[in-house]
């Protein structure tokens, strides 16, 4: 076989290029930092399970859909069907103007009023909007601050425990300046279900 | 700590972080691309791909290596996609569709990452490593090749040459991009960002629900995603998704990554220039001057606009935190919102359709600059250089010199090359929306009506046509027509700027060029920045205008 054609010689270094570096790139890149991954930082390259007596109930990182009185609620959410979704991660994509999500909005304000027994100016803006990943872990301090109440009568606890707990699980700024604070459902949720 | 105190020292800590950063990378990738010597890993390489790494090529042999390794690219990956469930990792996933493969495929061999699929529920492991992330570490190679093909053609004298493209591909993946993605990934994974080869996997949730968590080889895609501009996510929420990024420092890091290169390019050109007696440091701080003006104005006016938290529904809510994620609030989402959109990366950690009319607004006009403030990897040198180029001619014109820059001179060809590098994205852009808003299956795409409607199929072909990736995600993408021309709108917006830049290239390669004379308009000083700084607004002002008008001004002051 004699030489290529001009024209076609810089597939024959394409070609045998891009098999080179999926091998490197594809397979090994990937397979080895996943090998690191796994043996240094096992709790986090796994997800970040959280357990309750050996039994995994969740991601530290993922949020849940909690609806009962005796649960600190989540933000809404638009991943999946039914919000928390963790096959289907995902916004809204409502606009800033839409009417439909003005709609959503006002009705969610009344409902997180009326079952927290507090006056609607009080509701924080996280607790009636749907996050970026509709996976969100956190609400804001100040939405956890308004949940206190209700679930410390339902759970028979006092108050001041539960706003003691709800401090125990809310994160500052990282480094201090980076983001904002947040308090983390699931693991707030799963104290109180070990504190009794 | 109030929240805009905290929010411009977090701004200020990544400016910091960066310009620290800046010099030693920026002489690094100097080094890369101008030593002799081939390491041992790279010459084993060329063994095998049968190419002779001491041969340089002429910009034509340059494109050819480009243009074949694309075309063959675009052809794998396809592939890929079509066969996944036949081959090992798949994790469940059957075969992607045509379409959407077909705009996959194009998507990250053009370093756009346009996504019109959940990541989740279509892409299979093998699919994400093999076939995603190699094209996110080779498409970026290729776009600083081609930048650094360029600078050569400004350095050069009276040659045909302007480099070897495996020599410049192979040493960009190996002694770049490999080193500093394996690090940022273990970063990430030490932030939470998951690592493994699992599936979606079911568990009990705390109040007796169940829930799926979904796994894979997250962090090491999630590093090159950001250090390669790329920005195309293994999760359909992309860089929002908690198991993408689950901290405020994780979200800090991601904007680093993702501005590093383009930043520290600015820096090796200006090494280049300054070994090569060609020019000085300070032409590359000239470019990143008039980067970081325009940067900054843009990051300023989404962070005012979100903080401020303007329109119905936002103000019904109390503010602006709807598509965003509580751990980042507004700041941190208007940060990465204006770096992503200004370096053609495209991954997002809070949905942009959501946004306020002008946050929105910007991030859109950000794109529209060209994405050269400072733009992709590589592409963003490349862009900024012909905008310097053209402000070196408007300067000539109105002093009636014949432009230069570096000594090279601007004549008929090299201005031809110029303006039709200047005309070709904002011609896809405008020609394709205006199409696409005459068809009746385009309205039925969007997810909001009206002016919002009409804003996200502009930002789509914006963010396509610019190799950006990132969406006003309401529209839905995935049918026949946009599928098809946002495609072409990836294809064309990526390969016509890339044949005329290595045109170009050649072009300046030969000239001799004259000295430095009284009349030669210094590039490398403030008067400079500020006509580079002009040059930009004004030619993307008149473009797009009319466009923005009927979007998100119009919807910004209803």
């Amino acid at each position: 076989m004699g030489p290529l054609p001009q024209w076609l010689r810089p597939y024959g270094a394409a070609v045998r290029f891009l098999i080179v570096m999926t091998v490197l790139l594809g397979v090994g890149y990937p397979l080895a930092v996943t090998g690191v991954a796994q043996v240094l930082l096992p709790h986090q390259a796994n997800g970040s399970l959280v357990r309750d007596d050996g039994r995994v109930v969740g991601s530290a990182l993922i949020g849940q859909d909690f609806a009962g009185p005796e649960w600190f609620h989540p933000r809404p959410s638009a991943a999946g069907e039914d919000g928390y979704d963790g096959a289907a991660s995902g916004a809204s994509n409502l606009g800033p103007n839409s009417p439909e999500l003005r709609a959503l909005v006002e009705e969610r304000r009344a409902a997180v009023a009326a079952e927290n027994g507090v006056p609607e100016s009080a509701v924080p803006p996280d607790a009636v909007t749907a996050s970026g990943s509709g996976l969100d872990p956190h609400v804001s301090p100040a939405y956890a601050a308004i949940q206190v109440d209700r679930v410390a009568q339902a759970r028979g606890l006092s108050p001041a425990a539960v706003r003691a707990l709800v401090a125990e699980h809310t994160t500052g700024r990282a480094l201090g300046v980076l983001g904002e604070p947040g308090v983390n459902v699931l693991e707030l949720n799963l104290a109180l279900e070990q504190a009794r | 700590m109030s929240d805009s105190l905290a929010g411009l020292l977090q701004i200020s800590l990544a400016v910091a972080l960066l310009a620290a950063l800046r010099i030693p990378v920026g002489d690094y990738l100097a080094h890369v691309y101008t030593s002799p010597r081939h390491l041992a890993p790279e010459r084993l390489v060329y063994r095998l791909c049968g190419v002779d790494p001491d041969r340089e090529q002429t910009a034509a042999g340059y494109l050819r290596g480009v243009l074949a390794f694309s075309l063959l690219s675009v052809l794998a990956l396809y592939g890929l996609q079509r066969l996944q469930n036949w081959l090992p990792l798949a994790a469940g996933m059957g075969p992607v569709a045509p379409g959407t493969a077909w705009n996959t495929a194009v998507s990250f061999v053009t370093n756009t990452n346009w996504q019109t699929y959940s990541g989740e529920s279509t892409m299979g492991h093998l699919t994400q490593m093999a076939g995603l992330t190699v094209q996110n570490f080779l498409s970026a190679a290729i776009g600083m090749a081609v930048a650094i093909a360029l600078v050569r053609g400004l350095i050069r004298r009276r040659t045909e040459q302007v480099g070897n493209v495996w020599v410049d591909l192979t040493r960009t993946a190996l002694r770049v991009l490999l080193p500093f993605a394996f690090a940022a990934a273990l970063l990430l994974a030490a932030g939470g960002v998951v690592q493994n080869l699992s599936g979606l996997t079911a568990h009990t949730t705390l109040d007796g629900g169940s829930q799926l968590l979904p796994g894979g080889p997250i962090a090491s895609q999630e590093a090159i995603k950001e250090l390669g501009t790329n920005g195309g996510g293994p999760y359909n929420a992309n860089s929002a998704h908690p198991f993408e990024n689950p901290t405020a420092w994780t979200n800090l890091l991601e904007v680093l990554l993702l501005l590093l290169i383009p930043v520290s390019l600015t820096r090796t050109f200006g090494t280049m220039l300054a070994r090569s007696g060609a020019g000085t440091r300070r032409h590359g701080l000239a470019l990143l001057a008039a980067m970081g003006i325009v940067y900054g104005l843009v990051l300023a006016g989404v962070t005012a606009a979100e903080a401020a938290g303007r329109g119905t529904a936002a103000q019904a809510a109390g503010a602006a935190m709807e598509g965003k994620e509580v751990r980042f609030g507004e700041w941190a989402s208007a940060l990465f919102a204006a770096s992503t959109t200004a370096t053609s990366t495209g991954a997002v950690n809070s949905a942009h359709d959501s946004f306020t009319a002008f946050g929105g607004g910007l991030a859109l006009f950000n794109m529209l600059l060209g994405e050269i403030t400072p733009g992709g990897a590589g592409s963003g040198l490349y862009g900024i250089l012909v905008v310097a180029m053209l402000t070196v001619f408007l300067g000539g014109l109105m002093i009636g010199r014949t432009p230069e820059y570096l000594g090279k001179r601007i004549g008929g060809r090299e201005i031809k090359l110029i303006a039709l590098y200047i005309l070709a994205t904002p011609a896809l852009v405008l020609v394709l929306t205006g199409i696409a808003m005459a068809l009746p299956s385009t309205r039925d795409a969007m997810a909001n009506g009206g002016i919002h409607g009409f804003t996200e199929v502009l930002y789509a072909y914006a963010s396509t046509a610019n190799n950006n990736g990132s969406a006003f995600g309401g529209l839905n993408a995935g049918t026949p027509f946009l599928s098809l021309t946002t495609g072409l709108a990836m294809l064309f917006g990526r390969f016509l700027p890339i044949v005329l830049v290595l045109a170009l290239a050649g072009a300046l390669a030969r000239q001799q060029p004259s000295p430095v004379t009284a009349g030669t308009l210094p590039t490398d000083r403030p008067l400079f920045v500020g006509m580079l700084t002009a040059t930009i607004l004004i030619v993307t002002g008149l473009t797009f205008f009319p466009a923005l008008a009927l979007g998100p001004i119009a919807e910004g002051l209803s």
